[in-house]
This record gives structure tokens, C-alpha cells and sequence, in this order.
């Protein structure tokens, strides 16, 4: 059970795997994004509180969530790098930052686009937002410390301690903050989020949460080719690898 | 012949306490800091006492929260740089108790010095004195949450360029709990209404950090020293 | 007697330092009474190794083991039984020559003053035993740090340039020191640049890029 588990930790065979993944999740993420925005854009009805305005959610949502996943699957790469010494677990950590960070601004630039004709503002301190917001500055935290290394491995290393530092801190800060906004809880503050959906509003949704974990994946196996050549660019494999 | 662990914790407690009280003018600054930020407040508001009094809690939160982070890049520096790090990693007794000695040195000679100002600070700021027992015991604990996040992230950063501005990038993300629980339960006090819930976790906060970060802050200089 | 399993071995110990590979599958056996002279040219991986020996840094393959059993195992028992002397003699600037022993020392063994004294009277500095290190000179602080290597009464002492910045009575002395840390059945690896003139038997590992 465990071969799989060492093959994945043999850079070459990882950059075999992502390169042969490529193509189809790209293909498949289009399917899935493209159903998602046609139906969930053009289709699916108003909502009768938000209006048209609610179709910010087809974005908006799967993007905080994929924000999310991908810190999980950033921390969790770490983990496996820093506990068995995996050097691929730090190149899937370092290709997936700033795709996770991608996320956490576009939740946030669509979130606050939203807000706008719900609060009349575009920005009210609502709990999520802010919470993605500090989200965002766990994976620059992340992705700085990394830069900031002059040795390429203690800067995987230390970038690597600080996502599962973060990891167990991200509930901590959401319930934190949820909280904390129940305090000055205004009556009159609509929060923007997924209102009760029929069919027609909840698949698109589900297929655009589905297109974009794909999307993230194809883009995964992009960067991570990149990240393994670069890491072991003074392997013999490399050369053969450039050359075909 | 061999030197027990809580000798060995409270021989590394005494040096840092030597070292701390050699140089005191390093001490004061950073509750000069402290002083200093929370007078920028009022002058950039330019409000009576009685208003000051509402933003008074996130005042003293942030201004205590930056203080700390001021003198958390020098936990780890100073050793590092003279190669004394070394010696202590190899002293047999074990990096996690040497980092609990160095932070717990720490917290006493900036966050407990914190604590005893801040009814300067809190005068300032409008503060009733009812709410002074909880306001310092909010603070105790938030101080010491903040040293260990800071052990972490100090040890993470030693020798780079520009440490401290990567120290305070990584480490206020994380603090925000504190600075939200900590603020609420000092506003709280003020007000009169019941404090237990954010005082709670608060602690449960602390203990958290406290039982967690000793194991994160000494891989982290694991991976530094190497 | 396993007469493998005594001593200090390292096997087949590689270290790259991002593009550079640094040691390339270097060994040594070590035994009690036996010292390593450790030469090569700058960047050959001199400290690189003995941080390796000593357990601040993993190496990417290879072991090191004490005793038979690798250091990473028990590393801290492995750790208290040794005395690392790094490249820069590592005193605090404002404890004096006796605290800064005493703060290093007293966590490997219980120590007096007057041991502590007795340590910096062997190597030639007790006067500046009451001094804060900022004032003394780089030759004095040199002479502390072996005091202090001498008062943790270390069966392994790993040493990097124990010669800098000392006159030729203070090389002397530094040979006279691992001699009769040898003598009394302690191992070194030492790393330097010159010869070390010792009339006990010395092996030597050359590094070589």
C-alpha cells in the first residue's frame, strides 16, 4: 500500500504523473466551468432577495473554498516534506501558494463586489470576508518567508513550518472573527452567502466548485512540473526531460 | 554529574535575566514604544476622554501587540549572530527546554513589564479603574500567547534580511485571535457586562500556544541551525 | 567486544548546500585515544562536516553513530558528551569570561567557580576571568572558549580552527591540551590548516572538492 506512496515521493516519476494529468484536467475544468457559468449566469433564476446580484456566488464561493482547500493541501504537502524529508512534498507546497493565494483574492474582490449593492459599501467587515482576508495574509506570510531564503531548501523548510503553524490557527482565526462580528452584528446587514437554492440555482454552483478544484489541479500539475525541474535541475533526468 | 532538566531551565533563565538586565536601556524601549503609540491615538483622533474611552480597548490591544513584536527579533538574534545558539543547542539538555527558558525570560521582561505600564497607558486613555484587574490579566495572557507565536516566528526568520518586518508579516495574522478576545474582554470590564466568556478563551488561547508552540518554535531553530 | 560498535564513526555522509555538493560520501572511524585532523582547502565542507558530527546538521544521506548507535537517536546523551569549539570562540559581549563558562558549562556539568577558574588558569587567562568578553582580545577570547571546551570534561571534542588568532605559546598550548585529552582516552576531530605539531598519533581526512 505504501509503494505508491514512495513512488509519488521520486521526483521524476511526479513530473511524469503531472505532465500526463495536464491536459485532461484542463479539459475537464472547462466543462465543468463553462456548464457552471452558462447555466449559473444565464439560466438560473433571480434570486427574490438579491436580485440579480446573487450571481456573484458562482465565483465568489468556490473561490473561498478552493482558498481553503488549497492551504490544507499547502500544509499538508509541508507536513509530509518536513516529516519524512519528502523534497516533492515542498515542491507541491511552493507550486500551490500562490494558486491558493489567487483564490483568497479573487473570493475577496468578488466578495466586495457583491457587497456592494447588498451593504451600499464595498467593505462592511463581514465575518467571512475577513476572515479570508487574514487567510490571505497567512499565504503571503508563507510565500514570503520562502523568498526570503537565500538557501532554497531552509526556505522550503521554514515556509513549509509556518503553513502547518497556520493550518491549525485557520479555525482558530475564523471562529475568532465570527464572533467577534456577532458582537456589532447590525439587524440590517444582509450577509452575502448562498441563499436557499433550488436546482437550477445549486447545480451550477456545485459544477463551478467542481470546475475550479480541477482547474486548480491542471494548474497544480503546470506548476509543479516547473517547481521539480527547477528543484532538480542537476539531475541527469532533467537534461533528458528538456530535450525531448 | 549530570545537570537535571529544571537546573539546566533555570541556569538558562538566569542567563537571559543577566543578559536582559546588563543592557536595561533595551528594556525600556519597547514600553516606551508602548507610550508613545498610544499617545499617537488620541492626537491623531483628537477626542474627548469619554469617546477615547470607547476606542480605548483596541488602542491598548494594538499598541501592546506592536510593542511586543519590537523586542520578539531580539529572542534569538543576539545568540545566533555570536554563535552562542550553537552552544546552547548542543548542551545535551534538549532545544525545547532552552527555547521555554529563553521566551518564558522574555515574556517576563517585556510582556510583565507591558502589563505593569499599562494602568499608565489606561489612565490615558480613559479607562475606568474598575476595569484594571481585567484589563492586566487580559493582557498577562495575551503577552505570553503573543511571546510563544513570536518564538515561532523569530525562529523562523533569524538572519534574514529585514527579519523583523517578516517577523511582524507572520505573526500578527496569527495574533488577530488574541487581539479580538483580548480587546473584547478589556471592553467588556469597562462596560460591566460579564467578561468570563472572552477571558475563557483567552486562556484557553494561551494554554493552546503554551503546550503547542515550544514544539514548533524548536524545529524551527532546528531548520535555522542548519 | 564489538570492536566496531566504539567510538565516533560517520559513513558515506553527503550534504548539498543548494546547487554545491558539499561532502561527497565522506567516512571516518574514530576511535577513544585516537584524533582526526580534518585539512582540505577553503570550501572543501571542513565545518560543514564537523556540524555534521555533531548533530546540528542532517546530512542528506549517510550516518553518523556513537557507540553503535546513530547520534539522531540519542541525540541529546550524544550531545552531552561532547564539545564543540565553533570557528568564532561564541561569548556572550557583556557576561564575563567566568559567566559565560559558567552559563555553557553548567548545563553539561555541575561546576564551582573554582573549577571554572582552575579551567582559565590552564589556558592563560584567569586574569580576565572578572572582564566582560567585549573588552578582551580575540586571542583572550580564543583562550576562554578552549578554557571552556576543557571545563565540560567532554569525551569528544570537536574543534574548527582552534588555532585562530593565537600566538605560537597559545598553539602550544592547544596542543598540549589535545594531547592530554587524547592521552586520558578522549577522541578529537580537529580541523585546521596547519600541521598540528603532536607527538601523539594523528590521522588525517583530506576534503577535496
Amino acid at each position: 500500500m505504501w509503494t505508491w506512496f514512495y513512488k509519488l515521493a521520486s521526483p521524476p516519476y511526479v513530473y511524469g504523473v503531472a505532465a500526463a494529468l495536464r491536459l485532461w484536467l484542463f479539459g475537464a475544468a472547462a466543462l465543468a466551468m463553462g456548464y457552471g457559468l452558462i447555466a449559473g449566469l444565464a439560466i438560473a433564476p433571480p434570486d427574490y432577495q438579491q436580485g440579480e446580484a446573487f450571481r456573484m456566488i458562482y465565483v465568489h464561493v468556490p473561490g473561498a473554498i478552493l482558498s481553503l482547500t488549497v492551504y490544507t493541501v499547502m500544509a499538508a504537502a509541508s507536513a509530509v516534506a518536513l516529516i519524512w524529508r519528502i523534497k516533492v512534498g515542498h515542491a507541491v507546497a511552493a507550486a500551490s501558494a500562490p494558486i491558493g493565494a489567487s483564490f483568497a483574492l479573487l473570493a475577496l474582490v468578488t466578495g466586495s463586489l457583491w457587497g456592494k449593492p447588498m451593504w451600499g459599501t464595498y467593505w462592511a467587515w463581514d465575518p467571512r470576508l475577513t476572515s479570508e482576508l487574514i487567510l490571505l495574509f497567512l499565504y503571503v506570510g508563507v510565500m514570503s518567508l520562502r523568498s526570503a531564503f537565500e538557501d532554497p531548501l531552509r526556505g522550503d523548510r521554514a515556509a513549509a513550518l509556518l503553513a502547518v503553524v497556520g493550518v491549525v490557527n485557520v479555525p482558530i482565526v475564523h471562529f475568532s472573527v465570527v464572533w467577534w462580528n456577532s458582537l456589532h452584528q447590525g439587524a440590517t446587514i444582509v450577509r452575502i452567502g448562498a441563499p436557499k437554492m433550488p436546482g437550477s440555482m445549486l447545480w451550477p454552483l456545485l459544477s463551478m466548485w467542481l470546475g475550479f478544484m480541477l482547474f486548480f489541479g491542471a494548474v497544480l500539475c503546470m506548476r509543479l512540473q516547473a517547481e521539480v525541474l527547477n528543484r532538480e535541475r542537476q539531475a541527469s533526468w532533467v537534461r533528458e526531460a528538456i530535450k525531448s | 554529574m549530570t545537570v537535571g532538566a529544571w537546573e539546566a531551565f533555570l541556569l538558562v533563565l538566569h542567563r537571559e535575566l543577566c543578559l536582559s538586565f546588563r543592557r536595561p536601556e533595551q528594556l525600556f524601549q519597547p514600553l516606551v514604544f508602548f507610550l508613545i503609540v498610544t499617545t499617537l491615538f488620541p492626537l491623531g483622533l483628537s477626542l474627548q476622554l469619554s469617546a477615547l474611552r470607547d476606542i480605548a480597548p483596541g488602542v491598548l490591544w494594538v499598541a501592546a501587540l506592536l510593542s511586543s513584536l519590537l523586542s520578539l527579533d531580539s529572542l534569538f538574534k543576539s545568540d545566533a549572530d555570536d554563535g552562542t545558539l550553537e552552544q546552547l543547542a548542543l548542551s545535551g539538555q534538549g532545544l525545547t527546554l532552552i527555547v521555554v527558558a529563553k521566551t518564558g525570560a522574555h515574556w517576563l521582561v517585556t510582556g510583565l513589564a507591558l502589563v505593569i505600564v499599562s494602568p499608565i497607558v489606561a489612565i490615558a486613555l480613559g479607562i475606568p479603574t474598575s476595569a484594571f484587574a481585567i484589563m492586566m490579566l487580559s493582557l498577562a495572557l495575551g503577552t505570553l500567547t503573543l511571546s510563544w507565536l513570536g518564538a515561532i516566528g523569530a525562529g523562523l526568520t533569524i538572519g534574514l534580511r529585514r527579519g523583523n518586518v517578516l517577523l511582524s508579516l507572520i505573526v500578527l495574522p496569527l495574533a488577530t485571535p488574541l487581539l479580538i478576545f483580548g480587546a473584547a474582554a478589556t471592553d467588556r470590564a469597562i462596560s460591566g457586562t460579564s467578561t468570563a466568556g472572552a477571558m475563557y478563551f483567552l486562556a484557553a488561547l494561551c494554554v493552546f500556544t503554551c503546550t503547542l508552540a515550544p514544539w514548533a518554535a524548536t524545529a524551527a531553530l532546528r531548520i535555522t541551525l542548519e | 567486544m564489538n570492536f566496531a560498535s566504539d567510538g565516533l564513526e560517520f559513513e558515506k555522509v553527503h550534504v548539498w548546500r543548494g546547487d554545491r555538493h558539499v561532502l561527497q560520501g565522506i567516512s571516518a572511524h574514530v576511535r577513544p585515544r585516537e584524533l582526526l585532523h580534518i585539512s582540505g582547502a577553503n570550501g572543501t565542507g571542513k565545518t560543514t562536516l564537523l556540524r555534521v558530527v555533531s548533530g546540528l546538521l542532517r546530512p542528506e544521506q549517510g550516518s553518523v553513530t556513537w557507540l553503535g548507535q546513530s547520534i539522531t537517536s540519542s541525540r541529546t546523551e550524544y550531545q552531552a558528551a561532547l564539545a564543540y569549539a565553533s570557528h568564532e570562540p561564541a561569548l556572550k559581549s557583556d557576561l564575563t569570561a567566568i559567566e559565560n563558562l559558567r552559563f555553557a558549562v553548567g548545563l553539561k556539568r555541575r561546576v564551582t567557580p573554582k573549577d571554572l577558574l582552575a579551567a582559565l588558569d590552564r589556558t592563560g587567562v584567569a586574569a580576565c576571568a572578572e572582564l566582560p568578553a567585549r573588552v578582551l582580545s580575540a586571542g583572550q577570547r580564543r583562550r576562554v572558549s578552549l578554557a571552556r571546551v576543557l571545563a565540560m570534561r567532554a569525551s569528544i571534542w570537536l574543534l574548527d580552527e582552534p588555532h585562530a588568532n593565537l600566538d605560537a605559546a597559545g598553539s602550544e598550548l592547544v596542543s598540549e591540551l589535545l594531547q592530554a585529552h587524547v592521552q586520558e582516552g578522549g577522541l578529537a576531530l580537529v580541523v585546521a590548516h596547519r600541521d598540528l605539531a603532536l607527538s601523539c598519533p594523528v590521522r588525517r581526512l583530506e576534503l577535496n572538492s
